[in-house]
């Protein structure tokens, strides 16, 4: 127990520290945000119309960003390599590398996205519901984003191939959020999206490191 | 089946069977399109959709075969991962790009389809979007082969990506589906669509038939490419030593 405690701070100061956390995902976070009333006009009735799904959007996109450094640079410098063949089951540790790569950039993400949702126009009560769904919509994103950053292990530009692997996979998870975030802004019943988002990550969670595990070892091999 | 599989697995009785399969195949695609395409040209038009009604024949089929090709490209991926076939990898690296290319002809087709009948070159129909979405799995699986300079490990990783694709690709399906009853409002797919007669029912098989046969041609003319790239490769290296 106390090497799955040990890899997971690991993990997360790997994703706070060395230019990475929150001051990168924040500021894309942030960045795309302000694209999009830069880009379709100021008017707050229409920017309020879409501000859910906006601020969705970017949260999903900016979900892809850290994932390359997920394994690549363990790959890299063989640290991979020992925890292959640690006491740790590889399955375990890919888990344990989603979840520290979630709590250091996800969860913090979480936080701010009824900020750039408010910013937009959203109703603050919306706050609640789009900090759960990120939380959850999160989980998801790290988990199925680690199967595309450990299958482009060994691959030229791995980072952008990452993306294109994964974006097809985000489709549930998305479609889930957005539509739970829509119907509690048009007042209408939420939940069936949000229990089917939870049961997306839920599912990510469970199958995603037995990808992640074989997609590492095929790389180590 | 297991029996038919493994009488496969071994290539030499692979190429033997499919030297004459292969233009079986072939020959039996053409002979059903052109029956398709002569029913298909000669139905009545339909009450409603008019003469467009015929992209059904070429469109509906298109997008059966790219589904039912990922479903063949993930079960190879299947064997070639779990039982290490070295054919049931080239099988699964053949059909990836027929596959994209019977779903880039649904996609091309629907537009043409919805042009005349939504009024708009794409639609946001949860059939469109889901066989975009399947385009993009076929993309993926394409671009992860291709960016994997190591031969062995790249038929690997991609045989991974195949079938996480293929435990999802069901679930894209329904989300997709469930994501657009919610819209409803913004579809207008035509009423009475789906109480097809006869006479377009008849060409319609028949030209799916065809599609099925031309992609069992056209797999099994790949997988001897690839059969013979690799040999050409061993003999390569053989000399170069």
């Amino acid at each position: 127990m106390s090497a799955a405690l040990q890899l997971l701070r690991r993990e997360m100061a790997i994703a706070w520290g060395r230019g990475g956390g929150l001051m990168v995902t924040g500021g894309f976070f942030a960045g795309a945000t302000l694209l999009l009333p830069l880009a379709s006009g100021p008017e707050p009735e229409r920017l309020a119309q879409i501000a859910p799904g906006a601020t969705w959007t970017v949260l999903a996109l900016s979900a892809l960003l850290g994932l390359e450094r997920l394994f690549e640079r363990d790959y890299e410098d063989g640290a991979l390599d020992l925890m292959a063949h640690a006491g740790l089951p590889l399955e375990f540790t890919c888990a344990l590398k989603c979840l520290g790569h979630w709590l250091a950039t996800g969860a913090p993400l979480a936080l701010l996205a009824p900020l750039a949702a408010i910013a937009l126009g959203a109703s603050p009560a919306l706050a609640p519901l789009l900090v759960a769904c990120a939380l959850a919509g999160g989980l998801a994103f790290a988990f199925t984003g680690g199967i595309g950053a450990a299958l482009s292990l060994g691959a030229r530009r791995g980072g952008l191939l990452t993306a294109v692997i994964v974006l097809p996979l985000f489709v549930p998870p998305v479609i889930f959020g957005g539509a739970a975030l829509d119907a509690f802004s048009a007042g209408l019943p939420w939940r069936a999206g949000f229990s089917l988002l939870g049961a997306y990550a839920a599912a990510a969670v469970a199958l995603g490191p037995l990808a992640m595990a074989a997609a590492c070892r095929n790389a180590l091999s | 089946m297991t029996q038919a599989l493994a009488f496969l697995y071994n290539p030499h009785r692979f190429m033997a069977f499919s030297a004459w399969a292969a233009p079986l195949f072939g020959a039996l695609a053409l002979g059903l399109a052109a029956a398709g395409l002569w029913l298909g040209f000669t139905a009545p038009e339909d009450y409603q959709q008019g003469d467009t009604v015929r992209i059904m024949f070429i469109h509906v089929p298109a997008a059966w075969l790219g589904l039912f090709v990922y479903v063949c490209l993930g079960g190879a991926s299947f064997l070639s991962l779990v039982f290490r076939q070295a054919l049931a990898d080239a099988a699964a690296r053949a059909a990836a790009p027929i596959g994209a290319v019977f779903t880039a002809l649904a996609l091309a087709t629907g537009s043409l389809w919805g042009k005349p009948m939504w009024g708009a070159w794409w639609v946001w129909d949860a059939r469109l979007t889901s066989v975009l979405v399947l385009f993009l799995f076929y993309l993926a699986y394409m671009a992860l082969r291709a960016a994997i300079d190591d031969e062995a490990k790249g038929a690997r990783a991609a045989a991974i990506l195949a079938l996480v694709g293929l435990v999802n690709v069901p679930v894209v399906h329904w989300s997709v589906e469930w994501w657009n009853t919610l819209h409803q409002g913004r579809t207008v797919f035509a009423a009475g669509g789906s109480r097809a007669a006869t006479v377009f029912l008849v060409p319609l098989l028949l030209m799916s038939l065809s599609y099925m046969s031309a992609f069992g041609a056209l797999w099994l003319v790949r997988i001897r490419g690839e059969v013979w790239r690799r040999r050409a490769a061993a003999a390569e290296a053989r000399l170069a030593r």
